[in-house]
Order: C-alpha cells, then sequence, then structure tokens
C-alpha cells in the first residue's frame, strides 16, 4: 500500500504499539536547551535516573543568551539556568555547544548546520518551533519538560498517531513574496488550530523550488497553525545543504544515505487524511496587525474593523487585538509607523535571511528614532555573514550587529520592546507580552523587516527592491 | 502523582479563545530551575496592573472565584509555546480540571504530565458551563471513572478520553517507571536499527 513521508517515518520508528493505545516511539535525536530542561535533569536525579544515549542528545544555550556580551549574564536566574544546563551536560555525558563554543546558537539553527538532523530521522526538543527540522524530511516535535526528562531516562516517548495533511502550494510567487509570507498567509486563511492533531506534509512546486531556509522557514511556523510537525519530502536541495556537514555521513556512505532518503518520499497515490491547497500567486507580502499569527494581511491591506465580524467571540478577540496593539480600525497597514525593527529568531535568522535584508538596507538608513537589531540564529551564521560583508551593510545603515540567540523573539534575555512600541518582527509569535509586557509585534519576512526599518512604518518591499 | 478519579470543585470561567501559554505564564517567570511555586504568576500581564496590584477586570480576580479548581475556556486553549510552566503554574494555582471545545496539542499532553485533567467538550456543552459559570458558587462534579461532568441541578455530560491517559491519571503513574519495563523491545529496536545504514 502506498505510504506517506510521515507513515514510513513513524512505522520506523515504533518500538511497540497496542491496538487502541499510544506508541512507544523511539527518538534518534533529542535536542535540550537551557529553559525547559532543569527540571527534566532534577527529575532524573530525584529518581536516581541516567540519561539512557546521551550520544543521541545535544544541548547549546540559546534563550537566555545576551546578544551584546554573551558571557555577561546580569540577570542572577538566568545565569542559574546556563550554569545549570553545563553541569547537567558534564554530571550526564552530554555534547553541549556552550557559550564558548563556535557551534552555539539557537537550537533549530545549530541542529541543521551541524548535521545532526537529517532525513527520516526522529527530532524532539522542549521547544514547540522543533517543527523547524520538518524541512529535512524528519519528523519533528515540540515537548515539554515531562517528556523532555522521558526522552532522556528511556530515549523513546508515548505518542498517539498524529493524522496527515497534505499542503499543497501551487502558482508562482510574486519577486518579494518570501516562504514567511506564505506560511503566514496559510495560518491568514485557515487559523490557528487548523493543524492541530495533524502532521503537515508540504508539496507541490512552490516548495520543491524554495530552499532549506524557506523550507525550515515554513516549517518552523506549523506550530503557529496547530500542527505538531511540518515536513517536506528530502530531494536534492536536502541533500546538497546536508553535505559536507560534521555529523552528517560522508563519503560512501553519504551516497548510500541518500538512496535511503530519496525513498522516503510520499508515495504516489498515497492518500493523506486531509488536503489543504494553497495558490500563492496572488499572495503580497504580509503583516500581522494583531496578537496571534493568523491575524494577517497583504501589505496593501487595511487593519480590520470588528464591526464586520459577526461570530461574537471572534469579534470581541478582535477587538481585545486591536486594543492592545493600539490600532483603528481601517488603518492602511503602510500607514503603520514603527519603533523598533527586529531581525532573527528560529524563523528568520539564517544566512539567506540575512541576505535578503541585507539587500534591501545596502546603502540606506534606518530612519531616525528607530532601533534595529539583527541577531544571527547561530555564531556560524554571524561568522559567514561577516565573510560577506553583510554585517559592515547592516552597521553602516544603523542596524546593531549582535551576538547569536533567541533574543527579542520571546525577549527572555535583556533585549525587550518597551510597552506601547511596535516592533517590525521576523520572530514567530505575536502574542500579547512576547517581546516584553505591553509591545506590539507585527511579524514579517526579514526583507520586509529592513524595509520598515529604512522607512520608518510598514512599506511593501517590492517598492524598494525595484529601486 | 496524585492519582485523580474523582474531583468537585468550583468553576471559573474564561470566555476567550486562543488562550496562548505564553499568556498563562508569561516568560519572565521561565527562569526557575524548580517545578514548584509557579502559581503566583499565572496569567500574570493580564492578572496583574502594571503597579503589581489585581486587575479588577480580569476573569480569576472576580472574588467568585477565589479558590476555583476548574476552568471552563474558549477553543484551542494552550496554544503556543511548548512551556510546560504552563500546567505547572495552573495546578500550582490551584487548576485541576480544564473544560475547553479545544487544547494546543503539547499542552493537552504535558496536562496529562501533572495529574491535570484537561476535558474536551463540544463547543454548545462549553457554552452552557460558560453561562452556568456566572452563577456564583457553581460548582461541578467530575467523574473519570465513569467519564462524566455534572452539577447540583442535574445537568451532567458525558466526555471521551483516551484509555491509556485516562489509567495514567486514574493510578497515578509515573509513565518513565511504565516505559522502562520495555526496556528489552526498546533494546531490540536499538540493536535493529544499529545494524542498519541509517545514521544517526
Amino acid at each position: 500500500m502506498p505510504k506517506t513521508l510521515f507513515e514510513k517515518i513513524w512505522d520506523a520508528h515504533v518500538v511497540t504499539e497496542s491496538e487502541s493505545g499510544p506508541a512507544l516511539l523511539y527518538i534518534d535525536l533529542h535536542l535540550v536547551h537551557e529553559v525547559t530542561s532543569p527540571q527534566a535533569f532534577e527529575g532524573l536525579r530525584l529518581a536516581g535516573r541516567k540519561v539512557r544515549r546521551p550520544d543521541r542528545t545535544f544541548a547549546t544555550m540559546d534563550h537566555n543568551v545576551p546578544t551584546v556580551n554573551p558571557f555577561d549574564v546580569r540577570d542572577p536566574i538566568a545565569a542559574k539556568q546556563i550554569a545549570t544546563l553545563a553541569e547537567n551536560c558534564k554530571a550526564f555525558g552530554i555534547p553541549l555547544a556552550g557559550l564558548e563554543s563556535p557551534d552555539q546558537g539557537i537550537v533549530h539553527v545549530i541542529g541543521p548546520e551541524l548535521g545532526l538532523t537529517l532525513p527520516g530521522k526522529t527530532v524532539v526538543c522542549g521547544d514547540s518551533h522543533t517543527s523547524t527540522h520538518g524541512a529535512f524530511g524528519a519528523l519533528a516535535f515540540g515537548i515539554g519538560t515531562s517528556e523532555v526528562e522521558h526522552v532522556l531516562a528511556t530515549q523513546c516517548l508515548w505518542q498517539k498517531r498524529p493524522q496527515t495533511l497534505q499542503l499543497d502550494l501551487q502558482g508562482e510567487r510574486a519577486p518579494g513574496v518570501t516562504a514567511k509570507d506564505v506560511i503566514l498567509g496559510v495560518i491568514a486563511k485557515h487559523g490557528v488550530s487548523f493543524g492541530a492533531g495533524y502532521v503537515i506534509e508540504f508539496t507541490g512546486p512552490v516548495v520543491r523550488a524554495m530552499s532549506m531556509e524557506e523550507r525550515m522557514t515554513m516549517c518552523n511556523m506549523v506550530i503557529e497553525g496547530g500542527a505538531r510537525a511540518g515536513l517536506v519530502g528530502p530531494d536534492d536541495t536536502t541533500f546538497e545543504y546536508i553535505r559536507g556537514r560534521r555529523y552528517a555521513p560522508a563519503g560512501a556512505e553519504f551516497e548510500r544515505c541518500v538512496e535511503q532518503w530519496r525513498a522516503l518520499n510520499s508515495d504516489e497515490g498515497a492518500v493523506y487524511d486531509r488536503v489543504i491547497r494553497f495558490d500563492v500567486s496572488t499572495l503580497e507580502p504580509q503583516v500581522t496587525w494583531g496578537t496571534n499569527p493568523s491575524m494577517c494581511v497583504g501589505v496593501n491591506g487595511t487593519v480590520p474593523n470588528p464591526a464586520d465580524i459577526e461570530d461574537e467571540v471572534e469579534r470581541q478577540a478582535v477587538e481585545q487585538a486591536l486594543k492592545y496593539m493600539g490600532l483603528q480600525p481601517g488603518t492602511p497597514i503602510q500607514d503603520i509607523a514603527v519603533d523598533h525593527v527586529f531581525i532573527g529568531s528560529c524563523t528568520n535568522s539564517r544566512i539567506e535571511d540575512l541576505r535578503q535584508a541585507a539587500a534591501v538596507v545596502k546603502n540606506r538608513k534606518v530612519a531616525p528614532g528607530i532601533r534595529a537589531l539583527v541577531v544571527p540564529g547561530s555564531k556560524r551564521v554571524k561568522e559567514q555573514a561577516e565573510r560577506e560583508g553583510l554585517h559592515e551593510i547592516f552597521k553602516q545603515a544603523g542596524f546593531e550587529w549582535r551576538e547569536a540567540g533567541c533574543s527579542m523573539c520571546l525577549a527572555m534575555n535583556p533585549d525587550t520592546v518597551p510597552a506601547g512600541e511596535r516592533c517590525a518582527s521576523t520572530s514567530n509569535r505575536n502574542f500579547e507580552g512576547r517581546q516584553g509586557r505591553g509591545a506590539r509585534t507585527h511579524l514579517v519576512s526579514p526583507a520586509m523587516a529592513a524595509a520598515a526599518a529604512i522607512a520608518g512604518r510598514f512599506v511593501d518591499v517590492r517598492a524598494l527592491m525595484s529601486s | 502523582m496524585k492519582p485523580l478519579v474523582r474531583h468537585r470543585g468550583l468553576v471559573a470561567r474564561m470566555n476567550r479563545v486562543n488562550v496562548d501559554t505564553d499568556q498563562i505564564i508569561p516568560k519572565q517567570f521561565l527562569k526557575r530551575v524548580e517545578r514548584s511555586g509557579f502559581g503566583q504568576f499565572l496569567f500574570y500581564d493580564w492578572r496583574f496592573l502594571s503597579d503589581g496590584s489585581p486587575n479588577p477586570e480580569f476573569e480569576l480576580n472576580q472574588p467568585q472565584y477565589s479558590g476555583a479548581s476548574i476552568l471552563v475556556a474558549g477553543a484551542n486553549f494552550g496554544c503556543g509555546s511548548s512551556r510546560e510552566h504552563a500546567p505547572w503554574a495552573l495546578l500550582d494555582y490551584g487548576f485541576q480540571v480544564i473544560i475547553a471545545p479545544s487544547y494546543a496539542d503539547i499542552f493537552y499532553n504535558n496536562c496529562f504530565k501533572n495529574g491535570i485533567l484537561p476535558i474536551t467538550l463540544p463547543q454548545a456543552a462549553v457554552d452552557v458551563l460558560l453561562q452556568k459559570a456566572l452563577e456564583p458558587g457553581y460548582e461541578l462534579e467530575v467523574d473519570l471513572e465513569n467519564q462524566v461532568i455534572s452539577d447540583d441541578t442535574g445537568w451532567s455530560h458525558a466526555f471521551e478520553i483516551d484509555a491509556f491517559r485516562r489509567n495514567m491519571l486514574l493510578q497515578g503513574l509515573d509513565e518513565i517507571g511504565l516505559t522502562m519495563q520495555y526496556e528489552a523491545e526498546i533494546r531490540l529496536y536499538e540493536s535493529r536499527r544499529a545494524s542498519s545504514v541509517q545514521p544517526v
């Protein structure tokens, strides 16, 4: 019987299962960071348990790390979490890309970068954006701390088999319309919970033409549509990205793996539980106006009017969002001025994201009064960008060029947005308070964030690209 | 973990959809290395004004909901971040049972690991409860064994829950301990995989 990519990976990882209950699923790669792991290690200690497979576990520090000087952690509790992870990795024998390591960075940037993330693997991490790794055709999903402890102790997880959703992307993207715009467009149309209970596989010519960075951006944000995981079938783009990465197979072994990886792709005639087709042809660069990622519209659109919404709960949610965001119904998106610009996060901090932003910024200046940050996703990304001279482009324009970390995406480190101020952000969540209490977040692509920094308000980046 | 078989408690209402875990426990409170003590930060940015005083408009600050242990909420409750600090905060605050039309997957899983029962009911039934919970002192009786909730007026509603999770809660089982009973199977799986060329 023809199988989907998901079914092939799932079936290959079932250790045991009962007829009606969940399956015990084997986990190939467990990524760990400082915020969601301390209680898990403590649980192991209290029960006298050890880490079953430290060789399948890899840790880094990202959420709390200051990006001006990563070693200058002034928040004593953040410092304690960072120190605790280092102690735990040492005590349990887990490889760690710590603050001093050239491999340090956002966990979902370094996994792929180091060749840890490979097609066909099961990948988990105590972080909802673990879905990012699905771009490689790996089954990757976020877990809570109890499950982190469970995987540390057993290298397995009890999982109910999710359903499959094919998200078939058709048409042709207009220039300036990025992977971020595509996934925001999908969520704007289908809502923040359309993917609940599903693993989403992206198919069609649009995703085939995408780079690995673009695929990661899309898979990263499937969680914002409620899905646990996103998947892209591995192809030559995937294999070329993996080739030569440190932990990836090499030589003849690599070639053998490629044949296996190719066979992971969904079979002709495989059946999905649900199919959504989405045409990208008319899509514009997207800007969120509200407090969840589905509250989003094209850059030439306007802020909606709650009075037009029939459903009462929905209307109240929009009213509440506009109140929080300090926006009037009917305001053109391009009339919204910004105070901060953040280019970074596990969604959009890879080298290609920085290249796209730099192309917009080049020979231009950040508008007066705007604080603009570029936070590369990893030290490796930072080095690569500096080799290409991108840091000079950003700095000359008036951007701050920072060290790697999660930074202003969730503002657990000192990079926060003050109450009532507005940020054009390449991150993934525009929830209330996400970037700081009272902070107003607008999600956009790196190119659109760069354009907002230059113009001081949201503008259609395509106008800047043609000039 | 304490078993959860039956529970009776005061019902609080939160008539909002898409309540995300950033609201349930804002990120500034994730910097602890313990599982306890998060209740004081539950819904912090909604619950307290910027000067730290209680926000009188916030649902859970209504005096009638003081001591509530059952929360009725809108669809897609617990979306967003995987932070288990969200169920830790709910439990530490006193919530043992949540009732909503739907939940985000990770949050739903996390609840069971901490002895919180998330009950899924059809929107119409949740709407009834949202209405009933306006009445001061409204209590529900939750019977996990028979998978039914009821109140003193004779209203009741059955709920579905998968047998594995139900059993874990009923017995207060340690899931890791359970999995370790499958050590032989895990080893067999690992030895099978080791002979494959699939790199890990």
